[in-house]
């Protein structure tokens, strides 16, 4: 599996941001996060990235998953 | 999960087919009532519980069930993606999901401004302008941490009444920022991209007006995820699956546990305790099979 340019778009409280980063800590992948309550740029461009106002969002090489959608992520973290 | 762990230490050959790991528990900004732990996060008790199941040798498919069906003297389980799976004995433990409004633009704007989760979402809206439909508790949570990062709050009551806890609806009633619509529907949900704002009707007069908005919290409670028992199960007047006291369903082969049954109390160790009892009355349910006792290959993906 080639290294992937994962970030993820998250707010503290959001139950389903911490179980997609330790998804992602569990399978090894590294990732950027932005805290989307602080960081009102991030949220700007996660907005138009995802063109939804919820998280988390998850870009995987340019590709936008919202929400945490295990086989979708799966599929594009497995992608050479 | 609960219903796994007691499964598999029954040797029982066992999947779990969900959308998602915790369902209602996650939600939870703090439990207390949990035994062995005098306070913890519902994310944090779904991952303790996660790690737990983990443990034992069961399968997980994360998938959304749509159907089913008695099949011969087995049960044929549909998922969304178009999957069957048949097994001897199932558990339905699929909890509830919010309830929908049910109004004009609500599908539409849903993730764009239309959420059922203040506690993910609701830092998203700081700035703006929201509305919070509910004057339950979640309502009143959602609008107690909305009222610290929004300039202006509208929450909206269907009834006379908030039927929240007074605590918070005296917090909420001191916000300058807050205005509160009781005997008051929500007619539709309007937007371009995102929201811009709601309809709403007062019931006693009917006068309408529009709301400028950018955010629509919804908490109007949760309705169970039972509609695929359907065909096996009458479910009673909320939409829940009747079980006994052991979870059975009167189905043979088939229990249910948690909040997606008509048992009154909806916690998490309720829950929990309910997938005990079913997971070991489906066990006494399998070994009085008069059939082979090699399970191994009785979950068969077709």
């Amino acid at each position: 599996m080639s290294a992937k340019n994962v970030v993820v778009y998250s707010t503290p409280t959001c139950p389903y941001c911490h179980q997609v980063k330790q998804y992602l800590k569990d399978k090894g992948v590294e990732f950027v996060e932005y805290n989307v309550a602080a960081d009102m740029d991030a949220r700007n461009t996660m907005v138009q990235k995802s063109g939804q106002l919820g998280v988390p969002v998850i870009d995987v090489d340019g590709n936008i998953v919202v929400g945490f959608n295990r086989s979708k992520l799966e599929e594009l973290l497995s992608k050479s | 999960m609960t219903a796994g762990v007691y499964a598999a230490r029954k040797q029982i050959s066992t999947l779990i087919i969900t959308e998602n790991v915790g369902g209602q528990a996650l939600w939870s900004s703090g439990v207390e009532n949990y035994l062995g732990y005098i306070y913890i996060t519902g994310a944090e008790l779904v991952q303790k519980f996660e790690e737990h199941l983990k443990t034992f040798d069961v399968e997980l498919e994360f998938a959304r069930v749509i159907g089913l069906h008695r099949v011969g003297g087995e049960f044929r389980v549909d998922t969304e993606g178009g999957e069957s799976y048949t097994a001897r004995a199932v558990i339905v433990a699929a909890g509830k999901s919010p309830r929908l409004l049910d109004v004009p633009g609500e599908k539409e704007f849903t993730g764009r401004g239309v959420t059922y989760c203040s506690t993910c979402d609701a830092p998203l809206f700081a700035g703006m302008d929201v509305a919070v439909v509910g004057g339950g508790n979640s309502g009143l949570d959602a609008v107690i941490q909305l009222m610290r990062i929004c300039p202006k709050v509208y929450l909206i009551e269907i009834a006379p009444n908030l039927r929240a806890d007074e605590i918070l609806q005296e917090k909420v009633r001191s916000a300058e920022n807050v205005e509160i619509l009781t005997r008051t529907l929500v007619k539709e949900i309007h937007g371009d991209d995102f929201v811009t704002g709601i309809t709403v009707e007062n019931l006693e007069t009917r006068d309408r007006r529009t709301i400028d908005v950018k955010g629509v919290f919804v908490e109007i409670g949760l309705v169970p995820n039972a509609d695929f028992v359907k065909e096996l199960v009458a479910l009673n007047r909320y939409g829940e699956i009747p079980v006994d006291c052991g979870a059975w369903t009167g189905v043979p082969g088939l229990y249910a546990a948690g909040d997606v049954t008509d048992v009154p109390e909806k916690q998490i160790i309720c829950a929990a305790g309910d997938g005990a009892k079913a997971a070991l009355g489906a066990y006494s349910y399998l070994v009085r099979l008069p059939v082979s006792l090699d399970w191994s290959d009785k979950i068969n993906k077709q």
